[in-house]
């Protein structure tokens, strides 16, 4: 075959300048997760090193992630190609001011943890691998918030599972074993089912690059079957994030592991859930999420008021807390369903300050088991007259988490519940509102009887508690205390966030500098 | 070809659902190896199938000569057999495990996590 050669201009497909030094800063957090995570494995015989070691590389994590949320609200949603092969052949990391939002909490969130676990996690933890696990997750959930290829983005749902796996069975009790046993095969059905929907997506598209599917979504909107897509999607980001019908492997599992593992995991894992519906659901397909909108309230009502039901007929604190993420999925979905400007700012913020508060519930959960020696609420007393400053911190966590004011709980609420009203979605409005009571109501009745009710006989003999161990805890609960009494820096932020996932030209033009467009 | 595949595809989802609606741990297994299979099955027929026409560029030449097969889902499905491969390694351990512990793999026997006798909490003080 002595055809002749057909010169190709590959200059069209390729990056061909370097890539500006603060751009590196879109793929450093992922790469540094994995470096900081093989180096513990390495040193692994070392555990007294890991705790110091894991600390500082998340501090330094947090600093990336602060460094590209102050590039991207300077200059727009910032993209990086692997390979200098520009899209849709190269895989694009694409950052804009969600990703940012969401990564940079997502660290605060795993420096109180690893804080949290120097005092928890024993050596025999550490050996088996605590420390690695717990950097490895940082990379799937930061590379999960951080990528724009939908199939990337399932790898990146799968390095943070298998690390979820690892840290879910730490330990091995009887427990352990079976939460993790449900934990994991629906886990797993619902990161297949997201692979199946990436098939079909490509199937459609004959793309994976989201920006490119953004661009061309209108156009094929009423030739191919594009809502069937969505649902699809939606219903594999809601077994995620754990919504109403496919939620109960949450409670099954959530309370089994180390205390730390479930604050982490009730920080991270679902609110991934959400972000992967609001990348979708809002940004790439919003027409088709319109057409799902009443489905969509409907199952926000349910997973809300399950959620909060659930949480008042439970006797252990950690399962209390468990039914409390639920009830907060059901807010970010409802908000979700209603769009706009300010439902999706809403759900940002839900989301940023949901990570926040559940894992400091937690951290809060595992204080008081040690102060009162139980989990239950039948044997728990006296947390009060014990520790003050604790029960004052957990008062305010439950403020928060109910959303009340003056903390951080109370903005997005009332975000959700404006847009709602806006919307002419009053029944919604009103199940939001009603969730926030039963919330109350499920907080109030722990703080009175796990603190208010005088500790019971046969009480066991108060245990030392060194002030570091409350140190993650007092500091998850500043935060709190401080976004909801200065919340405007992060309000304008959350607003321009939605702004930029509603119309995404911006981050169009990211992907696709002018003239390079496919 | 197409259609064939795609009727494959759904054997393979059918069997695989059914295994997984099984209460026996170990059948719930079998699904779950099926069900990774049944979307690569899928990955692969929607890149369109053509036979026997590797993407290989010819020597002397910049473009493939003709259409060619699109490589794109086999990457993908490589990426998806070692992932789905690991987890169900994963999950056979576990599952292993959790005979060896809990001394049965029917999933209405396994109790532990939540068990039937939970007491309703105190109503006051």
């Amino acid at each position: 075959m002595a055809s002749p050669s057909t010169s190709v201009d590959l200059s069209a497909a390729l990056v061909l300048e370097p890539v500006a030094a603060l751009d590196w800063l879109v793929i450093l957090p992922v790469a540094w997760c994995i470096a900081i995570g093989a180096i513990l494995m390495m040193i692994r015989s070392k555990t007294r090193l890991h705790a110091p070691i894991a600390i500082a590389a998340l501090c330094g994590l947090a600093g990336l992630d602060a460094g590209l949320l102050w590039h991207v609200s300077q200059s727009g949603p910032v993209t990086m190609v692997m390979g200098r092969w520009l899209p849709p052949f190269g895989i694009a990391f694409t950052v804009d001011l969600t990703g940012a939002l969401f990564a940079l909490t997502a660290s605060i969130v795993a420096i109180a943890a690893a804080v949290a676990a120097a005092g928890e996690i024993d050596a025999s933890g550490r050996r088996y691998g605590f420390y690695p696990f717990l950097m490895l997750l940082m990379a799937g959930v930061s590379g999960a918030f951080l990528t724009g290829d939908i199939f990337n983005l399932y790898v990146w749902f799968e390095v943070l599972l298998i690390s979820s796996f690892g840290l879910l069975v730490l330990g091995s009790e009887r427990q352990q074993i079976d939460g993790a046993v449900k934990y994991g095969f629906l886990n797993l059905v619902a990161t297949t089912l997201f692979l199946v929907a990436t098939g079909y997506l490509y199937g459609i598209f004959g793309t994976l690059n989201m920006a490119d599917i953004a661009a061309k979504a209108p156009a094929l909107a009423g030739r191919a079957p594009l809502v069937t897509l969505v649902a699809l999607f939606l219903f594999a980001f809601a077994m995620k994030a754990a919504a109403f019908p496919v939620n109960f492997w949450l409670p099954a599992s959530y309370h089994t592991p180390r205390i730390v593992v479930s604050a982490l995991f009730a920080g991270l894992l679902t609110k991934v859930g959400i972000y992967a519906l609001i990348r979708t659901g809002v940004m790439l397909f919003p027409v088709q999420r319109q057409e799902l909108g009443a489905v969509m309230a409907l199952v926000a009502i349910l997973t809300m008021l399950s959620g909060a039901l659930g949480a008042l007929a439970q006797a252990d604190i950690r399962r209390i807390f468990g039914y409390l993420v639920i009830s907060g999925i059901g807010s970010m979905l409802a908000g979700i369903a209603i769009g706009g400007a300010d439902g999706i700012g809403g759900v940002i913020f839900y989301a940023l300050h949901s990570m926040v508060v559940m894992t400091a519930l937690y951290l809060a959960a595992g204080f008081a088991a040690r102060l009162g020696g139980s989990v239950s609420l039948h044997a728990l007393g006296g947390l009060y007259t014990r520790h003050g400053l604790f029960a004052g911190l957990s008062l305010v966590l439950f403020f928060s988490v109910s959303g009340l004011p003056p903390f951080s709980g109370f903005w997005p609420k009332v975000m959700l519940v404006k847009a709602a009203l806006d919307s002419g979605a009053g029944w919604l409005a009103g199940a939001l509102l009603l969730t926030g009571f039963l919330t109350m109501i499920a907080t109030g009745r722990l703080f009175l009887l796990a603190y208010w009710r005088p500790a019971p006989a046969q009480a066991s003999p108060l245990m030392p508690l060194p002030w570091t161990d409350l140190l993650p805890l007092a500091m998850l609960t500043a935060l709190s205390v401080v976004i909801g009494l200065f919340p405007e820096s992060l309000l304008s932020l959350v607003q321009a966030a939605a702004q930029t996932l509603i119309a995404p030209s911006a981050y169009l033009q990211s992907v696709f500098p002018a003239g390079s467009a496919p | 070809m197409e259609p064939v595949f795609a009727l494959l595809t759904g054997i393979f989802f059918t069997v695989a659902i059914y295994l997984l609606l099984s209460k026996m741990i170990i059948r719930m297994l079998l699904g779950v190896a099926i069900l990774g299979n049944a979307v690569n099955l899928l990955l692969f027929t929607s890149g369109r199938i053509l036979r026997e026409v590797p993407p290989v560029i010819g020597a002397g030449l910049d473009v493939p000569a003709g259409p060619v097969a699109n490589p794109l889902p086999q990457a993908l499905i490589l990426t998806a057999i070692v992932i789905s491969f690991a987890f169900f390694a994963f999950l056979l351990v576990l599952s292993w495990r959790a005979y060896g512990t809990l001394k049965t793999d029917n999933t209405d026997e396994m109790r532990v996590a939540e068990p039937d006798d939970a007491t309703p909490p105190p109503m006051g003080y």
